[in-house]
């Protein structure tokens, strides 16, 4: 256990190396750069701001001079909004991004999980076909489409919820539901095939012979290995989820972190954009660690291996 | 089985529960309105608050709450006030301004305001090392040009001098007679020097002046919060001057990009004022709400660049054919739909000056003119594109004009559409046939909307260049007389038209949503907020429904 | 009912028992009955509609479904039918395609590393994170711009007007970046399949038996996968629509005035409330592809499944 931990710990940290190296050279490689604007700016100007942030010294100076701060737990500046540092704009939408995919994630297992095993135990029948019907809107309908029609219905017409922003709680309601049901769909039809792939084995028809319950058939011998491949996907699913949804966020005005992977890059905000998948990328390389770990637990029969 | 099923009930009965605990009840613009707060739509996040940083007409609204110039923008005229300077006044040449500045204006920590503030702010700004985008607005001031150039690091040669405390003259390249109206822009402001000083040096660009609790300002408000994409909230200075006039006790600015989600928060009342309003709700706002819907003229053009490089393009008949094709009212009546007229010229009606309306729809000229450049048969004419940022009513307009030109003329025409950052490399570069572009005026006066097409100018961007306009553009330049300088920059414009680089589309207007709660609101054409003259009533007239 | 292991073990006949079984299943044989005509309308529909996709009318505007336009108009007064069919194609495309790609690049990816595990499977596995955190929206635009370029060269004509002509560079950009970048979730969930079949007995068996490792992985491995591979796709082909959509919205997707699902949707979107025919119909169409798609899919499993127990 410690062995490993202590050789995925080594191979997170190549990986997220090797994340940055890529991340900065592509950044080089797009078109256009900081500081553009509809009105041209004259190019000694230009060449003053560029000075001003050390964009004008080539390009692998300014590589190696990112990794130096980076080990110093420097982010930088950003080039875009002047005046904030990319660890504030990180601080600061971090935790509502985390609060918004925790809830949504709350939503979205609340709600796929079960309807995934009933329709899994109750293969072919309405238990199954009805739910799972519904969970398919959540995927048929794109974020963009549900967002809005949730704010017009529960938000206008029936005067529940605040249709945007992100002030109080009743702010929190529409985007934790559009983004939740998204998420359940997937979750619900994952779960479903799962559990069917694991309901056929020799061991779950030993048990039912045997005479246990239905429940503990389910609950007891099957959920941990049928969940595998949820679980799989929900590692990245939720370092997806708390770093932010463009789309939820952008339909409900929420200042999260998921904007940044956007506008960072269509602006060319290089240092923005750089830390927010740095941020993400060690976010994700935890998350699949634990996604591991979580998966030898629940299936004894796979190893923890280096 | 039943257990599981009686779990995901619960599940469901909780998060139910949950969500109407969570329900409201109040208004936020009513609560707002009753503390005396304006709820703000503005549009995007700004890219600063320091007035030698920022460029654009979102910081513009903020900027002008925290700082004030030297003049102000009228309340409803379009003309200006006295602001910082009480008064003021030039030579015969135009070319000296003195001003003469209030002895009572004051910092929001009590400093006098003094002549000397602006001077420092203009020496700031033009720092090369600061590295100011608007640096060139300041060009105006003797001197400025070379100093930011780095020709010369004396800040003396800038011609802006401190002659006493209260006593500022500022010396220009050549006679200005709108000159006050140029200094309602922040990049003529003052700013707060031992601020600046304390938070870094004097050409420090990220600096932490412009966060809440450093910001020193001699505007109306002050600083009070500031969170990142979500909230700036400026409240009452009480050390401004004018202080009495000023109704609001707050404003609070939220940076909404979304357009529906802005309207849909405006119904939902959390806002007084809105940015702008969906394309496809102005049919319903305009007839069913008229009392809060405003649509103004907006000096702005929408035009069409032409890269007169290419090989086809940079014959000027083939251009006149593709402007002659293009049926401008039925863009602006059944496509856009929210008060935009069909551009004549290129520079909309302004300050008294008419253009020379040279701009018609005549498909059989265009025919004609496009035949007599060699290609009475159309399909050999190679295919070119019209290069457009990402945006559905850029996109919409394209497909329209796609359409007219291939009806109109025969001609196939290809769309590319880029990301902005690819869309304004490829203008610079020149690497494009046909370019969507706008322009808005910085100061109410054509040459805003001409000098940009000199040679060699960074805004020209369509390879067009011609001295005899050149020349015109220089000779305005020198000439005090209103009505005389306009018969040459209308002459200037008649030139510009008979080349055709650009194809002037429409004339903007502004569309937005306020709040019967709202007073003091007038339109301006610069779309400028006096908002020191904007006030709200806690019971308006006829209560906002959803 | 058939001995599991012999049925994997003996690929002869199971094909065939899935195809009778699949035949069986009224519901995945319905949707795909309307999978085809959906199909077949969007290949037809647009030839005889009598109107283009880019045929305007801008007098008329935007107006609801009326027995001249059947579905109704967008606010350039162009067919929504044909757009909608002719949508299809592209969404459909995008949406096959990339799932093909996927598909293959994903369970051959992550078989292998499931199987192998170890140090092969940690380094296979860190490559993934690493393609899995790098910044999509500025990779799919400078691979547009990068590849656009190359695509207009002279010697590429062929493969472009294989596709439909310049307008559509874009879109065959777009399918290279989709597929290379979906793989990434449908190799972990395989991966993580293989990784509880390998310690099965079969497999050892087959091990101490000395067959060769690329045989245990496609002929024992794979087919036991195909399960959450199936439903997975059902998943991506949304997802890449969707993805599609999202792209066309940035302006990286469909280049105007050719439509897609997604652009289509996106535009309906937009209109909303006072246009919810350009919402209705559009979504229609794709909501119905993907629920048939997905009982399809659903059946298919079943079908497939050795240890099915009808």
């Amino acid at each position: 256990m410690i062995r490993f931990l202590y050789n995925r710990l080594w191979q997170s940290i190549a990986t997220l190396f090797a994340i940055i190296t890529v991340t900065f050279w592509i950044i080089q490689a797009a078109p256009g750069g900081p500081f553009q604007s509809e009105r041209a700016v004259s190019p000694h100007i230009r060449e003053q701001m560029l000075a001003a942030y050390g964009l004008d010294r080539p390009p692998f100076a300014q590589y190696t001079h990112y990794l130096g701060n980076l080990l110093k737990g420097d982010f930088g500046l950003t080039t875009k909004y002047e005046g904030w540092t990319v660890l504030e704009i990180i601080g600061g939408a971090f935790p509502i991004s985390l609060q918004l995919g925790l809830l949504g994630m709350a939503f979205a297992l609340t709600f796929g999980l079960p309807v995934g095993i009933i329709a899994a135990a109750r293969k072919n029948s309405a238990a199954d076909w009805l739910p799972m019907s519904i969970s398919m809107l959540g995927i048929c309908l794109p974020t963009f489409v549900m967002g809005p029609l949730l704010a017009l219905g529960l938000g206008l017409k029936l005067n529940l919820f605040n249709v945007a922003g992100w002030y109080g709680w009743s702010d929190r309601v529409l985007p934790s539901l559009t983004l939740g049901l998204f998420y359940a769909a997937y979750i619900a039809r994952m779960t479903r095939a799962g559990m069917l792939e694991v309901l056929s084995r020799d061991f779950v028809r030993t048990a039912r012979a045997k005479g246990v319950s239905e429940t503990a058939v389910l609950l007891r011998h099957s959920l941990k290995i049928g969940l595998t491949p949820v679980i799989a996907f929900l590692g990245p699913a939720m370092a997806g989820m708390v770093t932010g949804s463009f789309v939820v966020e952008n339909i409900f005005q929420v200042p999260g972190l998921g904007q940044h992977f956007v506008s960072a890059a269509r602006n060319s905000d290089y240092t923005l954009l750089l830390g927010v998948t740095v941020f993400y990328a060690t976010l994700l390389v935890s998350a699949n660690v634990v996604v591991d770990m979580l998966q030898a637990w629940m299936n004894p029969r796979v190893r923890l291996e280096s | 089985m039943r257990f599981l099923t009686a779990l995901a009930g619960l599940g469901l009965i909780l998060t139910l529960l949950g969500l109407t605990a969570c329900s409201r009840h109040d208004s936020r613009a009513r609560k707002a309105a009753r503390e005396g707060i304006l709820l703000v739509g503005n549009g995007t996040e700004p890219k600063s608050l320091d007035p030698h940083i920022a460029s654009g007409v979102t910081e513009h609204h903020l900027i002008i709450t925290l700082l004030e110039g030297l003049t102000s923008d009228h309340p409803v005229e379009e003309s200006v006030v006295p602001a910082a300077a009480a008064r003021w006044e030039a030579n015969d040449t135009l070319d000296e301004w003195t001003f003469h500045l209030r002895p009572e204006a004051k910092w929001s920590n009590g400093d006098p305001v003094t002549a000397q503030d602006f001077v420092w702010a203009y020496q700031r700004l033009l720092t090369p090392s600061l590295g100011g985008e608007y640096a060139a607005m300041l060009y105006l001031l003797k001197g400025a040009e070379a100093f930011n150039k780095g020709e010369t690091t004396d800040p003396q040669s800038i011609g802006a001098r401190a002659l006493d405390p209260l006593t500022l003259r500022l010396t220009l390249v050549g006679p200005t007679p709108y000159f006050p109206s140029m200094l309602t822009h922040y990049a003529w402001f003052p700013v707060h020097p031992p601020t600046i000083l304390a938070h870094g040096k004097i050409d420090t660009r990220a600096s932490r002046w412009t966060h809440p609790g450093n910001f020193v300002g001699n505007g109306p408000f002050t600083l009070k919060t500031w969170r990142f994409k979500h909230l700036i909230e400026v409240v009452r200075n009480p050390h401004y001057w004018d202080a009495a006039t000023v109704k609001l006790n707050g404003i609070r600015f939220l940076p909404i990009d979304n357009i529906p989600a802005e309207e849909r928060m405006f119904r939902d009342g959390q806002l007084h004022l809105t940015e702008t309003v969906p394309l496809d709700k102005i049919e319903h706002w305009r007839t069913k709400q008229a009392d809060s819907y405003y649509e103004n003229p907006y000096l702005a053009v929408y035009f069409y660049r032409i890269n007169v490089t290419h090989p086809q393009l940079k014959d000027p008949r083939v251009r006149h054919a593709l402007s002659l094709a293009i049926d401008r009212e039925a863009i602006t009546k059944n496509i856009m739909k929210a008060g935009q007229s069909p551009a004549t010229g290129l520079v909309p009606p302004v300050a008294g000056y008419t253009g020379p309306g040279l701009v018609k729809f005549d498909p059989v000229e265009a025919r004609r003119l496009l035949a007599e450049a060699g290609y009475a048969d159309p399909s050999t004419f190679p295919r070119f594109d019209i290069l457009f940022n990402v945006s559905e009513s850029h996109r919409t307009i394209a497909e329209a004009i796609q359409q007219m030109w291939n009806k109109n003329l025969g001609l196939n025409v290809g769309l590319n559409s880029q990301d902005w950052g690819v869309y304004l490399d490829a203008q610079q570069r020149l690497d494009f046939n046909v370019s969507r572009a706008a322009w808005t005026a910085d100061y109410p006066d054509p040459m805003t909307f001409l000098d940009m097409w000199t040679t060699g100018n960074g805004n020209n961007m369509t390879g067009w260049s011609r001295p005899e306009f050149d020349a015109l553009i220089a000779q305005a330049r020198t000439i005090r007389d209103t009505s005389e300088r306009f018969t040459v920059l209308k002459e200037a414009e008649s030139l510009l038209l008979q080349d055709m680089p650009v194809i002037p589309l429409y004339i903007y207007v502004r569309n937005y949503l306020v709040s019967p709660a709202v007073t003091g609101w007038h339109p301006k054409l610069l779309d400028s907020r006096p908002w020191k003259h904007v006030g709200l009533q806690v019971d308006p007239p006829s209560p906002h429904t959803p | 009912m058939t001995d599991p292991h012999l049925a994997s073990n003996s690929p002869r006949s199971p094909w065939r028992e899935a195809w009778r079984r699949l035949r069986q299943n009224r519901l995945a044989v319905s949707c795909g009955g309307i999978l085809i005509a959906i199909v077949l309308a969007c290949l037809i529909g647009p030839l005889v509609t009598g109107q283009t996709i880019e045929t305007q009318n801008l007098d008329l505007g935007a107006t609801s479904p009326s027995a001249q336009h059947w579905l109704g108009t967008d606010p350039l007064g162009r067919d929504l039918l044909t757009r909608i069919l002719s949508g299809g194609r592209v969404s459909l495309a995008v949406g096959l395609t990339a799932t093909l790609v996927s598909l293959l690049i994903g369970v051959a990816y992550g078989a292998t590393s499931g199987f192998l595990g170890g140090r092969a499977d940690a380094i296979m596995m860190r490559i993934v994170e690493i393609l899995y955190a790098l910044p999509f929206i500025i990779l799919v635009i400078i691979l547009i711009v990068v590849l656009e370029p190359v695509f207009k060269l002279p010697r590429m004509a062929w493969l472009v007007s294989l596709f439909g002509g310049e307008g559509q560079i874009k879109l065959v950009v777009l399918f290279m970046v989709i597929g290379a970048i979906e793989w990434l979730t449908m190799a972990r969930v395989v991966r993580a399949q293989v990784m509880t079949l390998r310690q099965q007995d079969f497999v050892s068996a087959a091990l101490a038996l000395g067959v060769p490792k690329w045989k245990i992985i496609l002929r024992h491995l794979v087919p036991n996968c195909l399960g959450p591979v199936i439903v997975y796709s059902t998943l991506t082909i949304p997802a890449v629509m969707l993805l599609e959509a999202v792209l066309s919205f940035l302006g990286l997707g469909v280049q105007a005035p050719f439509a897609s699902w997604g652009s289509l949707i996106q535009e309906g979107a937009d209109n909303m409330e006072t246009r919810p025919w350009m919402l209705v119909f559009p979504a229609l169409f794709f909501s119905s592809t993907l629920f048939c798609l997905n009982f399809l899919g659903d059946g298919l499993r079943d079908a497939l499944d050795p240890k099915a127990e009808r």
